[in-house]
């Protein structure tokens, strides 16, 4: 079986997970939506904080040095 | 051409001189010497460099204010106004501070720059920027050998591990360390940072004096994100601090306010769930009562209670028929009476019963005329009892 990564380029941001997450619930709460709408909303609204939770837990600091002229060299910096 | 008196052109020099901007208020560097503290409490001396050299004279109630007096050979930073000094025919320089050269020379660079970018609207309030309440990407412009640089990662892993760290390095101290401040600035502006951190740990006034340089302000002031400063300890203020968005009093402050804290993000993670489910349980609510009311309506059209509702006013329209006939049959019934009594009114046999009688032939022709009959002929007589036979007598 193929272990996927999370590719942290492509994956998106805490930010953008979480920006997500509030518009879904502000939608929801305006009602006025279809039932299959809303009921599809909240499915991707609990998907979302899943996804949300689940980097706060996983997260890990990652450190990129730049260096001076020559682009990013990824580098160890942690101790 | 004008003749002058010797007054009328130190008048007019004195003039020229207070006119001045630039004498008015300046700081001179030099060497002391001829430092005489007259007993009146005012010193006066001489401000040497070179070959040049100019009068000083410092009131008693400056020489209050100066913290350590020179003396004579020491090299001095001295502010205050130059004028023209009538009675004596020179030109003095009036001291209101006076700092040893050196930190003094820096002190005076530190003024006069903050008072030139202040004026400049580097530090204008109005065009700080909000941190991003939750950054993706962090640049640290710092030492990356330093202690402050730990500091902050160490930070940065406690509260917001999810942080992409991008560390631009640089020189934090001695000569050609803001020149590589400016690169690290410049290569931090070019990734998709969202705010940046320049920092330093603490040190001595000149340790810190690269973040008083016009050129790592202007830089900062050039950051298309919101940059904060954290250099030195809380007592430091530098020039950088000025122009920065936000101002850290330490590296580790630096980052705790660029970083917000995990354990809020969760809570605030489930918080949005909870809007979630009762967002959701109302819409299926609200979805489920519309629907109840709907089937109540279409209950009330169903064949059944419409039949109902069509039987109930066929029995109306019948019942009023039959009150509407009912009405008729009266009416003709008390008619039919009326008509009775006038019949019986005109009944013959009610007449008989007043005495009267019927005489009929026998084939039932009723006789009115004696010509109707023959003589001897038999006729049948009708009275109120009953009938009875005569037959005629004569014709008389």
């Amino acid at each position: 079986m193929k272990k996927t990564k999370p590719d942290t380029v492509d994956s998106p941001t805490y930010e953008a997970l979480y920006a997500r997450m509030q518009a879904i619930v502000a939608r929801l709460e305006a009602g006025q939506l279809p039932l299959d709408e809303a009921l599809a909303l909240y499915e991707e609204g609990v998907a979302v904080a899943t996804a949300c939770q689940r980097l706060l837990d996983q997260a890990e600091l990652r450190i990129q040095e730049l260096s001076p002229g020559s682009g990013t060299r990824s580098s160890m910096w942690e101790e | 051409m004008q003749i002058l008196t010797v007054s009328q052109l130190n008048i007019y020099l004195r003039e020229l001189l207070d006119a001045d901007e630039i004498v008015r208020d300046v700081w001179i560097e030099g060497e002391v010497s001829n430092f005489v503290r007259a007993s009146s409490g005012h010193c006066y001396f001489t401000l040497k460099e070179g070959e040049a050299q100019i009068k000083s004279a410092c009131w008693r109630s400056s020489v209050a204010r100066i913290p350590s007096m020179p003396g004579n050979g020491d090299a001095v930073l001295a502010h205050g106004r130059v004028a023209f000094y009538e009675a004596g025919g020179q030109i003095q320089l009036y001291v209101d501070m006076i700092r040893p050269a050196g930190i003094g020379l820096l002190y005076a660079r530190f003024e006069e720059l903050k008072a030139r970018l202040d004026a400049e609207g580097l530090f204008d309030l109005s065009r700080k920027r909000e941190l991003p309440p939750l950054p993706t990407r962090i640049g640290i412009v710092t030492s990356p050998t330093g202690a402050a640089l730990q500091d902050m990662l160490k930070v940065l892993r406690r509260r917001y591990p999810l942080a992409e760290i991008m560390l631009s390095a640089c020189q934090v101290q001695g000569a050609g360390a803001a020149e590589t401040v400016v690169e690290a600035l410049y290569a931090l502006y070019e990734r998709n940072v969202d705010v940046i951190i320049v920092a330093r740990g603490g040190g001595s006034a000149e340790d810190l004096w690269t973040f008083n340089e016009e050129i790592v302000a202007r830089a900062a002031f050039a950051s298309p994100v919101p940059l904060i400063s954290g250099v030195g300890h809380e007592t430091d203020t530098t020039i950088i601090d000025y122009v920065a968005d936000l101002r850290a009093p330490t590296p580790s402050a630096a980052a705790e306010l660029v970083a917000p804290d995990i354990a809020e993000l969760s809570g605030a993670i489930g918080l949005l769930r909870e809007y979630l489910d009762t967002a959701i349980a109302r819409q299926i609510a609200d979805a489920r009562s519309g629907l109840d009311g709907l089937q109540q309506r279409l209950t009330q059209q169903s064949p059944a209670i419409r039949l109902g509702r069509d039987r109930q006013a066929l029995d109306d329209l019948m019942r009023r028929a039959s009150a509407q006939l009912g009405h008729g049959i009266d009416l003709r019934r008390a008619r039919l009476a009326g008509a009775g009594a006038q019949l019986a009114a005109l009944n013959p046999l009610a007449t008989l019963g007043r005495g009267y009688a019927v005489v009929r032939r026998a084939a039932g022709q009723i006789v009115t005329d004696p010509t109707q009959v023959e003589a001897g002929e038999a006729l049948v007589v009708t009275v109120a009892g009953g009938e009875f036979g005569v037959q005629t007598t004569d014709k008389s």
